[in-house]
């Protein structure tokens, strides 16, 4: 547990489902490291293509008790990700230095095995390159140097303008992704497979205060000027017990 | 899932030539025992494990056909510690090999004995290459199954049932053929292997309905609220995210599947059991060699079938995320 585990953290209270990350996350990764992202028949009847993050929309209840959920998926990260072992060539591996789940584009025969067994559907495959493509975390871009510091972060996080989705070391109690898991309920998707993501959520939080009557209604009257106090008379009880003034 | 047919043709087929093989072993290992010496030309078993071999390499170019880069095939060998995939690839190759072999030496009637037993008998070259190469098909049955068999995220694959079934069916549909192989060539091998495909036809036809009554009654493991974290007891899907196609939406549905199941079940049942075992029963005994043809040919339909519904009645889990669109 002491070793480098790079995550994003999505806060589902906050993210408001305006798609941004998917479109950065294709505009970065379209021309970079993990590209091209495939886009097949784009202006046609029928369009397919690939992503490595989509936006998807929940609700929960029955109208009118209703609560709308949307949900940004993409690679967990898995820590015991099972779409790694079953790679037959060993092209999809989980990187021992941040623990980055990879495709390397030069082994893959495009057997597809590893899509089967990811239980969240994060692979997608590109018909065109005929390999398996996945979120890479922005790799290409966490480490570049030529980058300023606050810019080195995934693409997705960069554009998120609410600000729902952290990134950092999950592994480290002291990083803000961690921080965010801790203090909030941060939570992992299907836990019953064992697959320990790294990606966490934090829940939907409903923010609400009780008020009291009393506290809605002023018990002073805020009307009352404020003027000179009326002289005590001679014989009150004074701080020094000789005189009134 | 969705069937795809280069796997459909690759599993089918090596499982016929794999059956084929065992057939031929099991078939010459019955006369070695067998108290009455017959023995069996080396011609038989040559022709035999060559028509074997052609039905793997069948299988073998169908399964080139499912890669996108096929000129890396050669790289799947690499992870035979983890991926019961990579097993399968370098097991195919090995049970060619052993056919050849087989086929090489009862050709050539190369038969030097290894081995002489208390009781007399021997354990010549060509039956050990035979059990060698009948091992190596048994295995390579249970690769081709654990493949479906370890993807826990279809529950209606993740059961041993799996495993039998690419078993039962291979061993039947290769029996059968090598039945209707005996009859045609006048074999004395012709009714032993009758009846033994009859019997593997119908315990076959058994474990399988047994996985189809099974799948009927299987539940995914995980739900809405697992998937999305959300513990709300009524959750629906309003957008999958995109309103075209994805790869998650083509690779893992098949459209208008539960219609198609019914009645491929029904056809595969009839097709590669139910008839099949008919026609061997009624060729019991007499020379019916084209009727036991025809009977291989029918089980060989009904088992592509068979193939289809395995694969179209696979759920995945990742489904759960892909159930609307908008």
């Amino acid at each position: 547990m002491s070793k480098v585990q790079l995550a994003l953290v999505i806060d589902l209270n906050v993210c408001v489902g305006c798609h941004a990350c998917v479109t950065s996350c294709k505009e970065w990764n379209s021309s970079g490291w993990a590209g091209p992202m495939t886009d097949e028949n784009p202006y046609g009847a029928d369009p397919s293509g690939v992503f490595f993050n989509r936006v998807q929309t929940y609700e929960c209840g029955t109208y009118p008790e209703t609560e709308t959920i949307h949900f940004p998926k993409s690679c967990l990260h898995c820590v015991e990700p099972p779409c790694v072992p079953v790679c037959p060539t060993g092209a999809s591996y989980k990187r021992e230095e941040d623990g980055i789940v990879l495709v390397d584009y030069d082994k893959c025969i495009g057997c597809k095995y590893c899509s089967w067994s990811c239980p969240y559907g994060a692979r997608e495959f590109d018909p065109v390159q005929g390999v398996m493509k996945k979120c890479t975390l922005c790799v290409d871009r966490i480490y570049d140097k030529t980058l300023a510091e606050d810019r080195r972060k995934p693409a997705c996080v960069l554009a998120c303008p609410p600000g729902a989705r952290l990134f950092g070391d999950v592994n480290d109690p002291a990083s803000e992704a961690s921080r965010a898991i801790r203090d909030n309920g941060g939570f992992q998707l299907m836990p019953e497979w064992g697959t320990n993501p790294a990606n966490h959520y934090l829940p939907r939080r409903k923010t609400s205060m009780t008020l009291h009557h009393d506290e809605l209604v002023r018990v002073d009257n805020p009307l009352k000027i404020e003027g000179e106090l009326p002289r005590p008379s001679f014989n009150a009880p004074s701080i020094d017990d000789l005189s009134s003034w | 899932m969705r069937p795809a047919f280069s796997v459909l043709f690759l599993t089918t087929l090596i499982g016929v030539g794999q059956g084929l093989l065992v057939a031929l072993v099991t078939a010459q290992f019955f006369l070695v025992i067998g108290a009455d010496g017959a023995g069996e030309t080396g011609g038989f078993y040559a022709l035999g494990s060559v028509l074997a071999l052609i039905l793997l390499g069948l299988g073998l170019l169908a399964s080139f056909f499912h890669l996108a880069n096929p000129g890396r095939a050669w790289r799947s060998a690499a992870k035979w510690r983890t991926s019961w995939l990579s097993r399968e690839v370098i097991l195919i190759p090995a049970v060619c090999g052993l056919a050849f072999l087989y086929a090489l030496v009862h050709w050539l009637g190369w038969s030097p004995v290894l081995l002489v037993f208390d009781n007399g008998k021997a354990l010549d070259l060509p039956m050990a290459l035979g059990f060698a190469a009948a091992g190596a098909s048994l295995a390579l049955f249970v690769c081709t199954g654990m493949i479906y068999a370890c993807v826990r995220f279809v529950r209606q694959w993740a059961s041993a049932w799996t495993v039998v079934n690419y078993l039962m069916m291979g061993l039947a549909s290769g029996f059968t053929l090598a039945a209707a192989y005996a009859a045609l060539s006048g074999s004395a091998l012709r009714d032993f292997l009758t009846v033994a495909a009859l019997a593997l036809t119908l315990l076959a036809m058994a474990t399988r309905l047994y996985q189809v009554r099974r799948n009927g009654r299987v539940r995914l493991k995980s739900t809405l609220k697992t998937a999305i974290g959300s513990h709300h007891p009524q959750i629906r899907q309003i957008s999958q995210g995109f309103m075209g196609q994805s790869f998650n939406t083509t690779e893992f549905f098949t459209p208008g599947a539960a219609e198609t199941i019914r009645g491929l079940t029904l056809f595969f049942t009839l097709a590669g059991f139910v008839v099949p075992a008919i026609l061997l029963a009624a060729s019991l005994g007499g020379d019916y060699g084209l009727l036991m043809v025809a009977a291989a040919l029918c089980q060989y339909a009904g088992l592509l079938a068979e193939r289809w519904v395995f694969f179209a009645a696979g759920n995945h889990v990742q489904n759960l995320y892909y159930q609307a669109r908008a």
